[in-house]
């Protein structure tokens, strides 16, 4: 089976209907969202409603700390975020609140870890931001494969010669061999916010049957998406980072 | 799964025949299976306790490049068993002579070392097209088909810029076989193409004299020498070697990987065009350098510290072959100047690109006695004459310059050929050249080269309008 796996989309629904559609073309017949589906972008509500929807047809969803902090306002935030999730929150009705409210932190399932920050106390929203962090990740997981976002670059973890875990700057639409007999920790991207100076959305394709994983990377109207930002009063920062893509 | 299997046992849907090879890394099976349209081999790791882990990531990585790579100089990856279950490889068995025993028959002659030299190139360059480093290029890796083409086995210290490397580690350590593994590997480098070109540099070397360039080291130390030691020139050990096969091969065991050369294509070149060799003080070499100048690559080498390398894929675009199809009877027409310009912009952004100027002669006088083939000679003479005059302007050094007057009926087929031969990765040609009409309902040459090229083609036009069939409408006003 293939699955469609994006993180980090924050309310961008311009990027996500480019990542849905582009994966769609490539045979997903599973979407699994890795957390942080609002924050930042001027869609929630209507993201939200795809997530739900895709959840309700079979899909799966974990929680970021964006997601969490619409609830909980004592979530740790920089200031930009904080604005954002301020203004997130008045823009969800109800059940839409409650969807984020109720999804789970960490899901394992059929030898798959997936999370939205690290594997190892999910709550604590840590980063992976090297092979150490992604080895205490992996280790918490115990799953032969762990995909998890909230660093918005695409990585893959794996074990290599030597004691430590190496990291694996993917190329787009490479095609990625990972076989079930080692361990894999993947950071799919940020669909709603790259930070790698290209503004294309990034996700991941996982193909189940061919332990076979690829990166892709989606040119969307990235304009519209700012120019919402822009004129729902949100920070110019955060339009100017979807056109700059850091 | 240890033990080696008993001929007409299956596995999956592959039936085991006789084994080929039982090795410290696993056995090698014929097998038949679903028709795959030629015969199978099937590899399969020792696996257990007491065998060595590296065996099994050497065989995982095996996998993984032969299911990435499509070239014919590479066997063809069929199936692959589970590596967490029953890991087991079937390629296609190539039908070949082993290189090791070439090595046994060595010194050979000279023209014997390029020809096989030239066929590794190919399958070389094919890899690296590919963003693959072989990493383990030597005698055993080589099969020599009946029809003279190489192909590479053993993938098992392979590099694919494209995917995770399972060999790499954060402590560098030497990777290869220490006969032929390059100076930057031994210092933990794993990236860079040229790697395979110095251990084609020592297997030439050892093919032309029977030695090998740098010994069986043992050690890490031993293994450092080659970051400064200059071996024996060939000639020295045998001195039938022409000198410019010294050259080459001196050239590919450099230390440096960007003082040898930058692509496998230019070393195949290089060998099949042994007339176009520049010579340097390499090819001369009658002996070793002195103590003081050893001490002082010593010093230097000591320093040497891992360098990045840029992937195959990015150095095989930086050193293109261009060849620029150039009609030596219509030099002076603005189609040619046209010509001249758009290889120019092209050369000037690649500082290791090289460019063959190809002529080709239609009508070259029978052959039938002496007289005759003196002006065919003669002809042909003219023609590389008026070439080199017409590359001048792009002043280039010998090394990336060359000329060459092709003789046949089939001007496009001869131009595509060359194309193929020599690993271009571009031909320029002029929209109108060769001014002949076109013959019948066939297609003008430059159509049929845009369509037949093995490479990308650049067609260029004068800015002068073409008279003729192809811009009447321009003539009329011209004329009104």
């Amino acid at each position: 089976m293939k699955l469609a796996l994006l993180a980090d989309v924050h309310s961008n629904l311009e990027a996500l209907d480019a990542c849905m559609r582009h994966a769609r073309r490539e045979g997903a017949e599973r979407f699994v969202f890795l957390g942080d589906i609002v924050g930042y972008g001027a869609d929630p509500g209507a993201v939200v409603d795809v997530v739900a929807a895709q959840v309700a047809a079979g899909g799966l969803a974990v929680k970021g700390n964006h997601d969490d902090a619409v609830r909980n306002a004592g979530t740790d935030l920089n200031d930009d975020a904080r604005a954002a999730i301020d203004w997130t929150r008045g823009r969800l009705d109800q059940a839409q609140a409650a969807f984020l409210d109720g999804l789970p932190l960490i899901v394992r399932e059929d030898g798959v870890c997936w999370v939205h920050a690290s594997a190892n106390s999910p709550g604590d929203w840590n980063y992976v931001t090297d092979d150490l962090q992604a080895a205490r990740s992996m280790g918490a997981a115990e799953t032969t494969w762990c995909f998890s976002g909230h660093v918005h670059d695409q990585v893959l973890y794996y074990q290599g010669a030597g004691r430590r875990l190496m990291a694996f700057r993917p190329l787009p639409g490479v095609p990625i061999p990972v076989g079930r007999h080692r361990r894999w920790l993947a950071i799919v991207g940020s669909a709603g916010q790259p930070r790698d100076g290209n503004s294309a959305a990034a996700y991941a394709l996982f193909d189940t049957r061919r332990a076979q994983l690829v990166f892709h990377r989606v040119p969307y109207d990235h304009e519209a998406a700012s120019a919402k930002i822009l004129a729902a009063g949100l920070p110019a920062s955060l339009a100017r980072r979807l056109r700059d893509g850091h | 799964m240890a033990v080696m299997l008993k001929p007409g046992s299956t596995i999956d849907d592959y039936t085991i025949g006789e084994c080929v090879h039982d090795g410290g890394m696993g056995f090698i099976y014929r097998v038949t299976g679903p028709d795959a349209g030629f015969p199978l081999i099937m590899k399969v790791p020792r696996l257990g306790h007491g065998q060595p882990t590296e065996g099994v990531v050497g065989f995982e990585v095996e996998q993984m490049m032969l299911s990435a790579i499509t070239s014919p100089y590479v066997p063809r990856f069929v199936a692959a068993g589970d590596l967490a279950e029953t890991p087991y490889l079937v390629t296609e068995w190539i039908e070949g002579e082993n290189l090791e025993s070439a090595v046994g028959r060595a010194p050979l002659p000279t023209d014997e070392v390029a020809r096989i030299g030239a066929a590794v190139a190919d399958a070389i360059e094919s890899l690296h097209r590919q963003d693959v480093i072989h990493l383990d290029i030597k005698p055993g890796n080589v099969l020599i088909r009946p029809d003279g083409r190489a192909v590479l086995i053993d993938f098992g210290l392979a590099r694919h810029a494209r995917l995770p490397d399972l060999m790499a580690e954060e402590m560098r350590r030497a990777v290869g076989t220490p006969q032929y593994i390059s100076p930057e590997q031994v210092l933990g480098v794993r990236t860079d193409p040229r790697s395979d070109l110095f251990a084609l540099g020592v297997v030439l070397y050892e093919l032309a004299t029977g030695k090998l360039p740098f010994g069986s080291p043992q050690t890490v130390s031993g293994l450092r020498d080659r970051l400064w030691l200059d071996p024996r020139p060939p000639r020295m050990l045998v001195p039938e070697i022409a000198p410019w096969l010294q050259e080459v091969i001196l050239r590919l065991i450099e230390p440096r990987p960007d003082q040898r050369y930058p692509s496998a294509a230019q070393v195949a070149f290089d060998l099949r065009h042994p007339d176009r060799v520049t010579l340097t003080a390499r090819a001369s070499k009658l002996e070793r350098i002195g103590f003081f100048a050893h001490v002082k690559r010593w010093l230097t080498a000591a320093g040497r510290e891992a360098e990045v390398a840029p992937p195959p894929v990015e150095q095989v675009a930086a050193a293109p072959i261009v060849v620029a199809a150039v009609d030596t009877d219509h030099l002076d027409d603005d189609l040619q100047r046209a010509l001249q310009g758009a290889v120019l912009r092209v050369i000037g952004h690649a500082p290791n690109a090289r460019l063959a100027c190809v002529s080709v002669l239609k009508d070259t006088p029978l052959m039938d006695g002496a007289k005759t083939s003196e002006t065919t000679s003669g002809m042909h003479l003219d023609h590389l004459v008026r070439l080199r005059h017409w590359a001048k302007p792009m002043d280039l050094p010998p090394e990336r310059l060359s000329v060459h007057v092709l003789e046949g009926a089939d001007t496009a087929r001869m131009l595509v050929e060359y194309a193929r031969a020599n690993h271009a990765s571009l031909i320029v040609i002029g929209a109108a050249n060769y001014s002949e009409p076109r013959l019948g309902l066939g297609r003008s040459i430059t159509t049929a080269v845009s369509e037949d090229a093995p490479c990308s083609v650049y067609i260029v036009r004068s800015s002068t309008p073409v008279l003729g069939s192809g811009a009447p409408a321009v003539q009329e006003s011209a004329e009104g």
